[in-house]
């Protein structure tokens, strides 16, 4: 995993010339630890420290009513404005595009960004908004039987990636 | 008419009979009461497995009527009466008008003589509207034939007064029925005062109200010599003071209703106005000091304080409800689950205190199956359980305190004179209706 | 993992422990929306509140509108003395009629205790109790318990005194519900007639009708508002007598142990349940109560539509 990062890391550079002016977010849970592991290969890299926050997307969610456990709400943090600035938006895994719609919406309520580049680690597909990524780390493609979980050190004890099957889909 | 009914446990304490036997009724009388009776009848009841006990003698329900027709009339609470196995009420004098004078007392009776469906018997107001301030004629309710006086409702707060009317009771030898509370300690209040007012927020109805002015009524009733009987008995305090009247030798008797031995405060803390009533339910020490009383017979009576209220009084905001629950139609079941079920009394207790110490206390010839007496009977299956919900009731008013309860114990056939005057029609799913065949004609 | 199941805030004398602790929880990330640029969030975009207050209040119905429209609901305030309930309807009729206008919570203040529980059993959208009667106030007894938490870090074993009123105090009751559910211990302290009888049953572990006793040892005290305006008035002490007896100044938070802090309801009847010095100074979290105050009535809000559409 972590080489992919790094990869991933290098292609942000290179996407964009450099790293100024540029600020990391991660959709939590997972996406706030990438954000952080991404900013520090991207410190490694460049010698720049680039400032990263995290966004709560519960309280733009659009499907509230559907899902079945309860979501906790947690804090959003965004020390910083984000006006002006190059947003790199960070989430484990890609898949119908409400995720990334919600924080889309939640982050032009913060401010006027520059722009917004969209970097995943796992994209798997099944698009129900017209949504890309501009950083993928992995493209795996799965059917809707099957789910997708990705676990870090940080908070699940170790890196690893999960594709379970249910037959309830 | 005859009418034989066979094979049901008899149970008749007035003459020690608690036992299978037949019992024959002819012309509105009990002609014989024996084992394989034979007799070419005109119908036959067939009780196997049935209680055959005599008919209720509810001593305390207000029918409303005259003034609030809403709520109930003499017609529909004697319907419902019937229903609950009750065959003689004793009206309670709260009505608009009030029955405090002649023309309020003939207009009662004349309204019973026409529509009633049971033997009512008339209780009298001690004082003018029941305001405590000036006393009723009282010679006169007795000539008129009222059989007791109650300010129920109310009590009299001057004690002056009330040994003034003890006085006349004693004179006029008519029998005087206490509603004990003492409002300066009562203060509002609509729920026992305690841990229930605390966490409801509400005001709360002190013991002492109730206990203190039970003391009071009964030491000016021994200055007189009056008989008295003291109504719904809710709480501990109360019991123990009767039962040392008592030892004393103090003509005193005392009623308690189904929900005092039945429901504790616990209850009311979900706001649900129709377990509002006055005395309010009290602690779950104080129901088992009911039963208990009623085991040994310090609790002379059941009576079932039949209040009803319209929806609009009831369904609203707590603290401006009415307080009162219907009772008629549960009464013997809450008895029969609560008191007979859980060994508390047996068949013989209970009917004397629903029977037969009503009819002593109120000197009428009920609550016995002698032979020669009134065939005022109920039949009774006592383990078929049954839902109470809102549209089983006959009575107009649907405030009871035992909705959504199962309770066991249920009236197959009531009788009075010699006709069947209600019958229990066979189950069927969502629909109670009772066939009250009626009988229009005069109380006993 | 607590989970929050109900479509109505009642009181707090239903609610679990853990039920109370994640309304807290949400109530820091609402807290954070508060300090944005944009201080709005789409989440309850389209759903109506309607306030229909049937006593007087400006704090409390401000404050559940703010709370609203931060999360872009639509707000109708419905003040009784002016609307038909003068007509004689009802509570129960105008809860239905707000209902038949397809709002989708009420929340509801009134002078008698259990009109909120009422009220939901008449209606099928969210009610919200904003204060009935004596009985319960469960948001400000849930924004005074996030103050404390937000200063301590904790409530199991904190120790809190609530001073006034205590027997007509919904504001009370509802803070000793959640406050000895959370493991406080609680002391109420009041003229002995203002003590309402058996309340050791509700979780109080102490009762006084000495100030000093009060706040000898304790770490937090919610002063309320002495009421001259209801109808027990013969029951309180003179306004000045008060003031001497059970008044929070400087010189008696001086005599105690630690460095109280003070909370109050709000209004402040300034020298006479508390001195100015004290509502005024360090040791007060007075104003913080009110911007949390916002917070918890956004969290009871997102909660209890949510836990409405669960229900569906």
């Amino acid at each position: 995993m972590q080489k992919t990062l790094v990869r991933i890391a290098h292609e942000i550079i290179e996407r964009n010339k450099n790293a100024e002016d540029m600020v990391i977010v991660g959709i939590m849970n997972r996406g706030a630890h990438l954000a952080k592991r991404l900013a520090n290969a991207i410190e490694q890299i460049e010698g720049v420290s680039v400032p990263v926050g995290n966004l709560d997307i519960t309280l733009y969610r659009d499907d509230l009513s559907m899902i079945s456990e309860q979501p906790v709400v947690q804090k959003t943090d965004l020390m910083f404005d984000i006006t002006g600035k190059k947003v790199i938006l960070v989430d484990d895994v890609l898949y119908t595009g409400r995720t990334v719609r919600a924080a889309l919406t939640e982050l032009i309520d913060f401010g006027r960004p520059q722009f917004i580049q969209l970097c995943v680690l796992i994209d798997r597909g099944f698009r129900e908004l017209p949504i890309r990524a501009d950083f993928v780390g992995k493209n795996i493609p799965t059917s809707q039987k099957e789910s997708i979980e990705v676990h870090l050190e940080e908070c699940d004890g170790v890196d690893e990636v999960v594709i379970m099957e249910h037959d309830d889909g | 008419m005859k009418l034989l009914i066979k094979n049901g446990q008899v149970v008749d304490p007035a003459n020690n009979l608690n036992a299978v036997l037949d019992i024959l009724v002819q012309d509105g009388k009990i002609v014989k009461v024996g084992k394989n009776l034979k007799n070419n009848v005109d119908s036959t009841i067939d009780a196997t497995d049935k209680i055959v006990m005599p008919g209720i003698v509810d001593m305390h329900v207000h029918l409303r009527e005259p003034g609030r027709e809403d709520k109930e009339t003499v017609a529909s609470g004697t319907n419902a009466a019937l229903k609950g196995g009750i065959t003689s009420v004793l009206a309670m004098p709260n009505t608009h008008p009030a029955i405090d004078n002649k023309d309020s007392i003939q207009l009662l009776n004349n309204i019973i003589k026409k529509t009633s469906h049971t033997n009512v018997f008339v209780c009298g107001a001690i004082t003018k509207e029941r305001k405590g301030r000036e006393l009723s004629d009282i010679t006169l309710l007795k000539q008129e034939g009222a059989l007791a006086i109650s300010d129920d409702g109310n009590s009299v707060d001057n004690a002056q007064l009330f040994l003034e009317a003890l006085k006349i009771a004693k004179k006029e030898n008519i029998l005087v029925i206490c509603h004990c509370e003492d409002v300066s300690l009562s203060a509002k209040g609509v729920v026992n005062l305690g841990i229930t007012s605390t966490r409801m927020g509400l005001r709360g109805i002190s013991r002492e109200s109730e206990y203190t002015r039970v003391a009071r009524d009964i030491e000016l009733a021994e200055r007189t010599n009056t008989q008295i009987h003291i109504a719904h008995v809710s709480c501990r305090e109360s019991v123990e003071i009767i039962a040392s009247a008592k030892k004393r030798g103090i003509k005193v008797t005392c009623e308690t209703a189904p929900h005092y031995f039945t429901l504790s405060e616990e209850a009311i803390w979900g706001y649900d106005a129709n377990l509002k009533i006055n005395p309010p339910l009290r602690g779950k020490d104080d129901a088992e000091v009911i039963k208990q009383g009623l085991k040994s017979d310090v609790i002379d009576v059941i009576a079932s304080d039949h209040a009803p209220h319209t929806e609009n009084e009831k369904d609203i905001e707590f603290d401006r409800a009415e307080f009162g629950a219907i009772g008629l139609e549960t009464e013997l079941a809450v008895c029969v689950t609560e008191l007979i079920h859980k060994g508390v009394l047996d068949w013989p207790g209970l009917v004397q205190k629903l029977c037969l110490n009503p009819s002593k206390i109120l000197r009428i010839n009920k609550g016995a199956l002698g032979e020669g007496c009134d065939a005022d009977i109920t039949i009774v299956s006592p383990n078929q359980e049954w839902l109470v919900e809102r549209n089983i009731f006959v009575s107009k008013s649907k405030n009871s305190m035992f909705l959504g309860k199962t309770l066991k114990g249920i009236v197959d056939y009531t009788i009075l004179k010699d006709k069947v005057a209600y019958q229990k029609t066979p189950e069927r799913k969502n629909s109670n209706e009772v066939s009250c065949k009626s009988r229009v004609g005069k109380a006993c | 993992m607590a989970e929050w199941k109900r479509k109505h805030l009642l009181g707090l004398e239903e609610l679990s422990r853990e039920e109370i602790e994640f309304i807290l929880d949400n109530t820091s990330s609402f807290k954070e929306v508060l300090t944005r640029e944009v201080k709005k969030v789409p989440t309850l975009r389209g759903k109506t509140v309607v306030n229909l207050f049937y006593e007087p209040s400006t704090r409390t119905r401000v404050s559940f509108e703010v709370a609203a429209k931060r999360l872009s609901a639509d707000v109708i305030n419905i003040a009784a003395e002016t609307s038909s309930v003068r007509k004689g309807e009802t509570l129960f009729d105008t809860g239905r009629n707000i209902e038949a206008l397809k709002a989708d919570i009420i929340v509801v203040r009134h002078s008698a205790s259990g009109a909120a529980a009422m009220l939901s059993h008449h209606v099928n959208i969210s009610v919200v109790n904003a204060g009935d009667g004596w009985h319960e106030h469960p948001t400000q007894a849930l924004l005074d318990i996030f103050t404390l938490k937000e200063k301590f870090g904790r409530i199991e074993g904190l120790e809190v005194s609530i001073v006034g009123d205590i027997a007509h105090s919904r504001v009370a009751r509802s803070n000793i519900w959640g406050l000895s559910k959370l493991g406080a211990k609680v002391t109420v302290c009041a003229p002995k007639l203002l003590i309402p009888p058996e309340i050791e049953q509700m979780g109080v572990s102490s009762i006084t009708d000495n100030i000093d006793v009060a706040l000898v040892n304790a770490d937090a005290v919610n002063v309320l508002r002495m009421q001259f305006e209801r109808d027990e008035a013969n029951m309180f002490p003179e306004q000045l007598e008060y003031f001497k007896k059970f008044g929070i100044t400087q010189e008696r938070l001086e005599k105690a142990k630690k460095k109280i802090v003070i909370m109050h309801p709000g209004p402040i009847n300034r020298g006479i349940e508390i001195s100015s010095e004290v509502a005024d100074g360090t040791q007060s979290v007075i104003l913080d109560q009110v911007t949390n105050g916002i917070a918890v009535r956004m969290a009871v809000l997102f909660l209890v539509a949510q836990g409405a559409k669960r229900k569906k």
